[in-house]
């Protein structure tokens, strides 16, 4: 069994921490706020010679992504860190890692898009590359986030699945925040996630291969994309079996669906993220006074857990979804989207509200979390309808 | 540095077969670059362009060599990430460490002097242990023909075109050899296909460097220039000769003219035989044809002060 150490730790330096264990051959990353410090800690381990790892100190997140790409398909185990505006300039290498089927594994520190230029949490910049083919962990925790990076090698690595991976982490909420997490020992993790024998490498000259081939002109490109959705379906099980194993490893328990009261709740909140810890605490008071609410913390993004959330939702008499990002022209958040599709299947329809909150890092008071609770219940006892999109908490002029 | 003979006992690492057009620079430039890297393991890689799209296309390759293509401006960023995980690789004692390997990236003008120059600059400032070629055929050819920051002043092209208001090209082209140079790497040279001891011993050295090193070589581009096919070398040799294309290397910071040029040629006879310069000998654009000869003059002058005499 491994051993434990319980640190009073930020989410980021816990990453970091977690990057080391796994001991990549090569990262490759650009700072960018609210990540920066876990690329610098990072740093740190190269220098005092704690990692093998050869850091290659890119000059834009492009190249970051484009050297994890070579670097990946040379053979290396590859991880890199990102945020926001780095993301997004990552975008169309995002498409080239997950299309080349090379299992890089990213954190990506939530934070706003530009403009206005921002730098606090939403999760705009991961929804922007939500369809660019990478499984997607969410961390609510500083924890979580040190779970999901581990876990995020094994599935990025498996066979079925050679996909990239990307764990994202509340920006400065997250990140930044100290936190008390367990830390496994070294071992123990080098362990789990064991040691990466790659297929197709181009440093293996004995079998010379080409990586990024045309396929235009009638060639596979189709075919190609469609073996990317049997690669990201395959992630399903591989996520549960790997959740499972770390699960008993670390104690702690892990599902792509979270919930919390969901027993016998009328009412619940869907939400991804930090958010599900001030949904948690109200929920607990309004448990205390009688109200029976729940919550349903969407653990893993993409593959999204369709058939989860529709067992767990089914019957409820109001459901909200919280959005921290923008689907402009949409019905609603992104979020919000994908609940009401896994719905659309079950016996009955449940009513569904969507709630776009916290742009930009605006305040998630408790206050906010009530209303909603507040409104969920009013929808259940006929009292009120659905209401279209709602803003939560934005003023009503900036 | 072998002799003719002994580099037609050298294996091609670009295979015949390829679709490339006929009388393309580009792969002259490769097969003459590949002949300079001796009998080490290579990588190659490449940025989005015409070598890479008539080389590799699904399920075939004319690379004997494992090769990787990524994206447009971005191949020195992913060979850095090939060579990086070499080191990392070895470091963790995953490759043995006494294994020599070679790493290569190509691009063409458009992905290395435009949309690909940061991640040039980045890759060579790093100090990775590579060899970046550019093969320059002063447009984005791949596209069709449109104007480059490598594209002649005065040359047609469909971004550039010609008529009552304009004369193809408005601006000079950008030196990048000489930016590359300013990057303190141990090796930057500019090369011809059309000068191939002068290319493949510069090849050589290039490969020979520990550390970044760079060569920009001129590579004709028949189709885009309005010349026929079997006029590419000449076309590139005639460039060398008006002192359009200076061949020289910067090795370690010293400048060095490799190709003396004793009586330069007027630069109209590199510009002349290419239909994209057809307009500039119509009546009234006889002050751009004496602005571009100006041009290459002192540009030539401004080299040649740096150059070491020997």
């Amino acid at each position: 069994m491994p051993t434990h150490k319980t640190l009073a730790a930020t989410g980021n330096s816990v990453v970091a921490e977690a990057m080391r264990q796994c001991a990549p051959d090569v990262m490759a990353a650009y700072p960018i706020t609210p990540q920066t410090t876990i690329v610098e800690e990072f740093a740190g381990f190269v220098a005092k010679g704690r990692v093998h790892t050869e850091y290659v100190t890119v000059e834009s997140e492009h190249s970051a992504m484009s050297a994890c790409v070579g670097a990946s398909a040379a053979g290396a185990r590859v991880m890199t860190a990102t945020s926001s505006q780095g993301l997004a300039l990552m975008w169309e290498e995002l498409h080239i890692a997950s299309g080349m089927r090379l299992p890089i594994v990213m954190a990506n520190a939530n934070r706003a898009i530009s403009a206005p230029i921002n730098i606090h949490c939403d999760h705009s910049d991961i929804m922007g590359a939500r369809d660019s083919g990478w499984v997607t962990y969410f961390a609510e925790t500083a924890q979580e986030a040190y779970d999901n990076t581990i876990m995020a090698v094994r599935v990025a690595e498996h066979s079925d699945v050679m996909l990239p991976v990307m764990t994202c982490l509340d920006g400065f909420i997250t990140t930044h925040s100290i936190d008390r997490v367990s830390v496994m020992d070294d071992e123990s993790v080098a362990g789990f996630v064991g040691s990466y024998k790659p297929k197709n490498a181009l440093l293996d000259t004995d079998a010379p291969v080409l990586h990024g081939a045309f396929a235009g002109l009638g060639g596979p490109y189709f075919e190609f994309k469609k073996q990317q959705r049997v690669a990201i379906e395959n992630a399903r099980a591989v996520i549960k079996s790997v959740g499972e194993e770390y699960s008993a490893l670390s104690g702690r328990p892990f599902d792509v669906v979270e919930t919390w009261g969901m027993e016998d709740a009328e009412t619940a909140i869907v939400v991804i993220g930090s958010t599900a810890g001030n949904a948690r605490h109200v929920a607990r008071d309004l448990r205390a006074k009688g109200q029976k609410v729940g919550i349903v913390k969407i653990r893993v993004w993409r593959p999204f857990p369709y058939a989860e959330l529709a067992s767990v939702l089914k019957g409820l008499k109001a459901v909200a979804v919280l959005d921290r990002a923008e689907s402009f022209g949409a019905e609603g958040g992104p979020l919000y989207l994908e609940v009401r599709s896994a719905l659309y299947d079950a016996e009955t329809r449940v009513p569904v509200v969507g709630y776009i909150y916290g742009l930009g890092g605006a305040d998630v008071k408790l206050e906010l979390m009530e209303k909603v609770y507040s409104d969920l219940s009013d929808i259940a006892a006929g009292t009120a309808a659905p209401a279209g999109l709602v803003y939560l908490g934005a003023r009503e002029e900036a | 540095m072998a002799n003719l003979k002994e580099l037609t006992h050298r294996e091609d690492r670009l295979a015949g077969g390829h679709r490339l057009c006929a009388g393309c620079g580009a792969s002259i430039a490769v097969r003459q670059v590949l002949l300079g890297a001796g009998t080490d393991p290579l990588v190659v890689g490449c940025a989005t362009g015409c070598l890479e799209v008539s080389t590799t296309i699904y399920p075939y390759s004319s690379w004997k060599t494992p090769f990787i293509h990524n994206a447009f401006e971005n191949s020195a960023a992913t060979v850095s990430g090939v060579e990086a995980a070499f080191k990392g690789l070895q470091r963790a004692g995953k490759i043995p460490a006494d294994k020599k390997m070679k790493f290569v990236a190509f691009g063409g003008d458009g992905g290395t002097y435009d949309i690909g120059l940061q991640s040039l600059s980045g890759a060579m400032e790093r100090g990775h242990d590579m060899v970046y070629v550019c093969y320059d055929n002063g447009a984005y050819m791949n596209t069709g023909i449109q104007r480059s920051s490598a594209t002649p002043k005065g040359a047609w092209a469909t971004t550039a075109e010609v008529g009552a208001a304009q004369q193809g090209k408005l601006q000079r082209r950008k030196d990048l050899t000489q930016i590359i140079a300013a990057h303190n790497v141990p090796y930057a040279a500019q090369a011809s296909i059309s000068h191939w001891k002068d290319l493949t011993s510069k090849a050589e050295k290039a490969f020979a460097v520990e550390g970044p090193a760079f060569l920009n070589v001129f590579a004709p581009c028949p189709r885009g220039w309005r010349i026929p096919s079997n006029q590419s070398v000449e076309s590139a040799k005639l460039a060398v000769q008006t002192g359009f294309w200076p061949l020289y290397e910067v090795e370690n910071g010293v400048f060095r003219q490799t190709v003396k040029v004793m009586n330069r040629k007027p630069v109209t006879e590199f510009l002349k035989p290419q239909g994209r310069f057809k307009h500039l000998f119509a009546p009234g654009n006889e002050a751009l044809l004496a602005e571009i000869q100006s041009d290459v003059d002192r540009a030539w002058d401004s080299l040649m002060a740096r150059c070491v005499t020997e």
